[in-house]
């Protein structure tokens, strides 16, 4: 078995993966499939920071990384007037289990980061920038100093690019194993040299971001999805998917399918359709539950998702969230009890530990879920865990508390009868397949 | 190269030059910022962290032993104590788990006699149980001494990755 990732040729109107061969992630190898002609573009016509952001706003281009905040929207925070240093900030800290797009991003197409991150910071006004990624991807890390080192070389960056008055510097950094670093503030602190512990907000990283200074942070795919966007047009970028759901975007497919990897898909794509895209379910068996957008995301069952397509606000009616895009595939030979205790160990064990109901909360809930699953749970136990998740959501500083929680209230809700099995029966209800 | 502890032991001048380049990408007075590069270059040299390479690091960027002491403990992939000759960190998370994880993990074990957390008695391997590396289309999926990722670990091929370091080590 080989990688096939994302060379698989099932993507449907792909920008950021179209073409990719595993070979071509050279400089000369972006520009002859367009590479930098938006930047050249952007400066030579002397268009204005308002005019970028106006671009990228008419696109409706939402933050890739989890959250779905507007890109253009973000960019446009950034303070105008402000003297000295302002930071741009790439967050390639992939960790939410289920993703895995941004690696194949920086592996085999790191310009199309470089080039999103120069125009973002011409639009922002950022001076400097910082691409953090995760201490797991070494290779991709290293990769990544070559392609700007190529940059660097062909007056894409630094100072007075392509002659003109925009000077940009931008390096990479790493983290070294601590899912809360994709937080951004907390990938701020990590970049600072400190502990990862996420920041309070407000302030938020416009005002006061990386050493203090107006700060904006993008994930990988959408800075990797701004060059498309200026080339073609806001509108064209619309077309492609559902207005307020603009574009393309990456789903990278876990689990029990046929072939697990990243497909790009225009928003509005049917879940089946890209269920199908993965060569169908493994073995031909049957689907029970999927998680649409990394772990941290409510599951969904299987028909729930059969008939919900794969967009932000599909997704959010479906009573899940389109999240990171990490969708995680489950069949029905899988026990949703078991699945539930590997997930709450996660959060238990990544937790940063800075607030006490997250801390503490996260702990709980994987030792009440544990005991369920090895025939000690009690009845009550249900009740207590929807009382922990409860006093979690809403009393943490950052997301983190909520993600471990959601993951929790969700299951309880959508397969209740499987912890009641469990619980009464001493045993899963389904066979042990793993 | 400010600091050496008492016992004299420091880093390479390799080890040094590496470290400076990580400095330069930050601002003049912003040099702790290379804190994770740093250890992380002290532990490849070293194996891992034994308190006068944290300190070390610490005095060169000119940061409290206790704030680099602080990063060290943070982050996973830093060992704190002296770990096999390859250290085996197995991705066991529920997408690897539902692509075979849990029996790589069983194979693992079972073919080096240790659980996670421990180091087989030729200390030649330490295993470790990971969390998400953001590669969950390959799995099984670990790494060998962080670096290096080994993806589509059937049994078969975890012994072929086994005999090539046994070899090598």
């Amino acid at each position: 078995m080989t990688a096939q990732t994302c060379f698989h040729g099932r993507h449907i109107k792909p920008i950021v993966l179209d073409g990719l061969t595993g070979d071509n992630w050279r400089l000369a190898d972006y520009e002859k499939r367009d590479g930098y002609v938006a930047l050249r573009k952007m400066l030579a016509d002397k268009a204005t920071p308002d005019q970028v952001i106006a671009e990228v706003k008419k696109s409706a281009l939402r933050g890739r990384g989890g959250a779905g905040f507007p890109t253009g929207l973000k960019w446009s925070f950034m303070p105008r007037q402000h003297p000295g240093p302002k930071y741009l900030v790439c967050n390639s800290d992939e960790g939410e289990p289920g993703t895995f797009k941004d690696r194949d991003i920086l592996r085999y197409n790191p310009h199309s980061v470089i080039e999103g991150m120069v125009i973002a910071a011409y639009a922002s006004g950022s001076t400097a920038g910082y691409n953090y990624i995760h201490g797991e991807i070494w290779p991709e890390y290293e990769r990544f100093q070559v392609a700007l080192d190529e940059a660097y070389g062909a007056g894409y960056l630094g100072r007075n690019i392509l002659g003109s008055d925009f000077s940009f510097d931008l390096y990479t950094t790493h983290g070294f194993g601590a899912y809360i670093c994709g937080e951004e503030t907390a990938l701020l602190e990590s970049i600072e040299g400190k502990k990862g512990l996420p920041r309070f907000k407000p302030p938020f990283p416009a005002g006061y971001g990386l050493y203090g200074k107006p700060t904006t942070i993008n994930n990988t795919e959408t800075f990797a999805t701004v060059p498309w966007i200026l080339r073609h047009g806001g509108d064209a970028f619309v077309a492609l998917g559902r207005p307020n759901n603009g574009g393309t975007k990456i789903f990278s497919v876990s689990g029990d399918v046929t072939s697990p990897g990243n497909y790009e898909i225009p928003l509005g794509t049917p879940f089946a359709q890209l269920l199908g895209l993965a060569g169908g379910m493994r073995g031909g068996r049957r689907l029970k539950a999927v998680i649409p957008g990394g772990s941290s995301m409510p599951v969904l069952p299987g028909e729930t998702m059969m008939a919900t397509d794969m967009d932000y606000d599909s997704i959010a009616k479906a009573g899940s969230m389109l999240g990171s895009g990490g969708v995680i595939v489950m069949d029905e030979t899988r026990c949703m009890v078991r699945c539930l205790e590997r997930l709450s160990y996660f959060y238990f064990e990544e937790s940063c530990g800075q607030c006490t109901p997250c801390r503490e909360g996260a702990g709980w809930l994987y030792r009440v879920v544990h005991r369920i699953e090895h025939g000690q749970g009690r009845m009550d136990d249900l009740g207590l865990l929807d009382s922990v998740a409860g006093n979690i959501i809403g009393r943490t500083i950052c997301a983190f508390g909520d993600a471990a929680a959601l993951p929790v209230r969700s299951f309880l809700k959508q397969f209740r009868g499987e912890f009641e099995h469990h619980i009464e029966h001493k045993r899963c209800l389904v066979p042990d397949y793993v | 190269m400010s600091a050496l502890p008492e016992s004299g032991e420091t880093l390479s001048a390799e080890a040094w030059r590496q470290i400076d380049r990580e400095v330069a990408k930050y601002p003049p007075q912003q040099k702790r910022s290379a804190i994770v590069a740093a250890l992380a270059i002290a532990q490849d040299e070293v194996g891992w962290l034994p308190s006068w390479a944290i300190e070390a690091v610490a005095s060169y960027l000119g940061m409290p032993p206790i704030a680099a002491y602080e990063v060290a403990t943070f982050y996973s992939m830093f060992n704190l104590e002296p770990a096999g000759r390859f250290k085996l960190t197995l991705c066991t998370n529920l997408p690897c788990a539902l692509s075979g994880a849990t029996r790589a993990a069983a194979h693992l074990k079972a073919r080096l006699g240790v659980d996670f957390e421990q180091t087989s008695s030729d200390r030649m391997f330490t295993l470790q149980e990971g969390e998400c590396f953001g590669a969950c289309g390959d799995a099984p999926v670990l790494l060998v001494n962080n670096k290096r990722m080994c993806s589509f670990l059937s049994d078969e091929r975890l012994d072929q990755l086994l005999d090539e370091l046994r070899r090598s080590g």
